[in-house]
């Protein structure tokens, strides 16, 4: 089986700043693959390295069956790069920006218009509208269009939902779904937890080095500590006292609870509540709820990093 | 400007609100039919809320909402077409210049200069918000020892970290002791670890008594809020507590009573 994209070993350095210390990958046709990671972990070097735009220090890697430094030629047209920052020209209108991109590949909207039908039905209102007086969700559409004009086989998203609402997110998550559906491979980056559980796979990237690379089903399932949400009248205070607790390796605020895991494996959720009760009363807590929850991926995350720093 | 019926009326508001405080006991901040329009577009439609001393206030909406444009109003980088506010005891008609001084402000796009040092990104605001060299002098050296840079002092900021930028971008923000801060988006596209230690740090000011203005697309910080108001279509739909928002809505959490909320919006832009 041929992989839409093979990275081997691939590092990069920047003078003394090694941004990738060999990280290897496969994506397959029609796979959502998020490359998720604090900023500086390497995430845009990479995606730079696979679309041909930088070249790596070490390592190889192929898109498409074609290698990124001999035949860079070959891969530009057939990938599509919707980079972090919006990159489109402001002063042009939508419709500009679309034909703009569409005339460098030597193509029109209408040749590849199944593939961009759904999201540009979107932003065709606001078509004669210069792309830099779109509000957020619109420039993502228009930027998403463009990335997809010449019908690429592989998209790269870089951080493609940052500052977007979480309404317009899952609109944009939604049209991912059915681009993947089409056998498009989509390697993707996202600070936000949510989206990495609707990858197929997610590499966790820290310091150059993917951590992990597991589907987010697996990364879950791996996560061995007990774990508990924790509620009290005052947050701020609690969040502070627990870390006090000898036998707690770490505790986060999540939404209306702080999440607590404990060091010792062993544990069972029952000794566990009474350990945390205790210790919290003991630190003049009264009005505590203890609950032993599952973990989610911000959970997993969360963790790799207090390993980590 | 023309001495006409409308401008007497004026006046006459603005000499009795001296006899009757606009802001109530303990609000810092009170908007009333506050509008914005652009030509026929009314960008924020008649909102009116108040902001409480010391609280962590969540401004929330879709992208598009009014959020950034009735934020500007409330810093006084935008006149309101219509309404009144005041902010830290402030009219935002007429005393622009004296809000500007009271409140701090912090964005994910623009907070620190990136070419100039850790000293000098500090020195600047300080300079610009009026503190003598003494006073910066001593407050920068308590501030940097307090968030751990005094090695850092002489980097370029664009070497530091994100968490380190984000935190000194707020220290800065607040370094001249504002009543309120002002934060914009701060953690947009800042992982889960770094968030949570920025949001650390806005609890620690918030419990010395700074009052906590913030948009955010994180719904999960949205919980983190004491109340968080949501926008759609340049109206205020909804403000509350989290908590209390969760029951009204019959909600699990906050991305749910966003989704119910945000799903009402008419405009596309």
């Amino acid at each position: 089986m041929m992989f839409r994209v093979e990275v081997d070993n691939i590092k990069k350095n920047y003078g003394a700043t090694e941004a990738l210390r060999g990280v290897s990958m496969r994506v397959s046709e029609g796979e959502i693959f998020g490359v998720i990671g604090p900023d500086g972990a390497g995430k845009t070097s990479l995606f730079r390295i696979l679309t041909t735009l930088i070249l790596p220090d070490g390592g190889s890697a192929k898109v498409m069956g074609k290698d990124i430094v001999a035949d860079y030629k070959q891969i530009r047209p057939i990938v599509g790069y919707m980079p972090g920052r919006f990159s489109l020209y402001q002063d042009l209108s939508v419709e500009e920006n679309i034909d703009f991109f569409a005339t460098l590949f030597g193509t029109t909207l209408q040749e590849n218009y199944s593939l961009v039908e759904e999201i540009y039905s979107q932003i065709e209102p606001f078509r004669k509208r210069k792309a830099g007086a779109l509000s957020g969700g619109m420039k993502q559409k228009l930027a998403l269009c463009c990335a997809l004009i010449h019908r690429p086989q592989v998209l790269f998203l870089d951080e493609p939902t940052t500052g977007v609402d979480p309404v317009s997110r899952k609109e944009f998550w939604y049209m991912l779904r059915r681009l993947k559906e089409q056998g498009l491979a989509i390697i993707v980056s996202t600070p936000y937890m949510d989206e990495a559980t609707l990858c197929d796979r997610i590499a966790l990237i820290r310091g150059g080095k993917f951590l992990k690379t597991e589907t987010p089903q697996q990364i879950i399932a791996d996560f061995d500590h007990p774990l508990f949400a924790v509620k009290a009248s005052s947050m701020s205070p609690l969040l502070r006292q627990i870390r006090q607790i000898p036998q707690v390796l770490s505790c986060f605020a999540f939404g209306d609870t702080h999440h607590i895991v404990l060091k010792d494996k062993g544990i069972d959720s029952l000794q566990g509540k009474e350990l945390l009760s205790t210790e919290l009363e003991r630190r003049g807590f009264t009005d505590v709820h203890i609950n032993d929850i599952a973990p989610n991926i911000e959970d997993c995350y969360m963790y790799l990093e207090t390993l980590n720093s | 400007m023309i001495w006409d019926g409308s401008f007497r009326k004026k006046i006459i508001k603005y000499v009795n609100s001296d006899t009757e405080p606009f802001l109530r006991e303990g609000e810092i901040i009170r908007a009333e039919g506050l509008t914005k329009c652009f030509g026929d577009f009314v960008a924020v439609d008649h909102i009116s809320f108040s902001v409480k001393k010391g609280e962590i206030f969540g401004f929330l909406g879709a992208n598009g909402a009014g959020k950034t444009t009735a934020m500007k109003m409330l810093c006084g980088l935008s006149k309101p077409t219509e309404g009144r506010a005041e902010v830290a005891g402030y009219d935002l008609k007429w005393e622009v210049r004296k809000i500007k001084r009271s409140i701090g402000y912090m964005s994910q796009k623009f907070s620190l200069y990136e070419d100039l040092k850790v000293w000098e990104n500090i020195r600047l605001f300080g300079g610009i918000y009026g503190l003598s060299d003494k006073e910066i002098q001593i407050k920068t050296d308590s501030l940097l020892e307090r968030l751990g840079l005094e090695q850092q002092r002489n980097m370029f900021v664009r070497s530091l970290p994100l968490g380190w930028k984000q935190k000194l971008a707020f220290s800065v923000a607040i370094f001249h002791e504002p009543q309120i801060v002002f934060l914009d988006e701060p953690t947009g596209g800042v992982d889960p670890a770094t968030r949570r230690g920025f949001w650390e740090m806005i609890y620690d000011a918030a419990e010395w008594g700074l009052t906590v203005f913030v948009t955010t697309h994180y719904m999960d910080e949205a919980e983190y809020c004491d109340r968080v108001s949501i926008m759609v279509d340049g109206r205020i739909e909804a403000l509350d507590a989290p908590s209390a928002l969760k029951s009204k809505y019959n909600a699990a959490n906050m991305d749910q009573v966003f989704h119910t909320l945000a799903r009402k919006a008419k405009r596309d832009e």
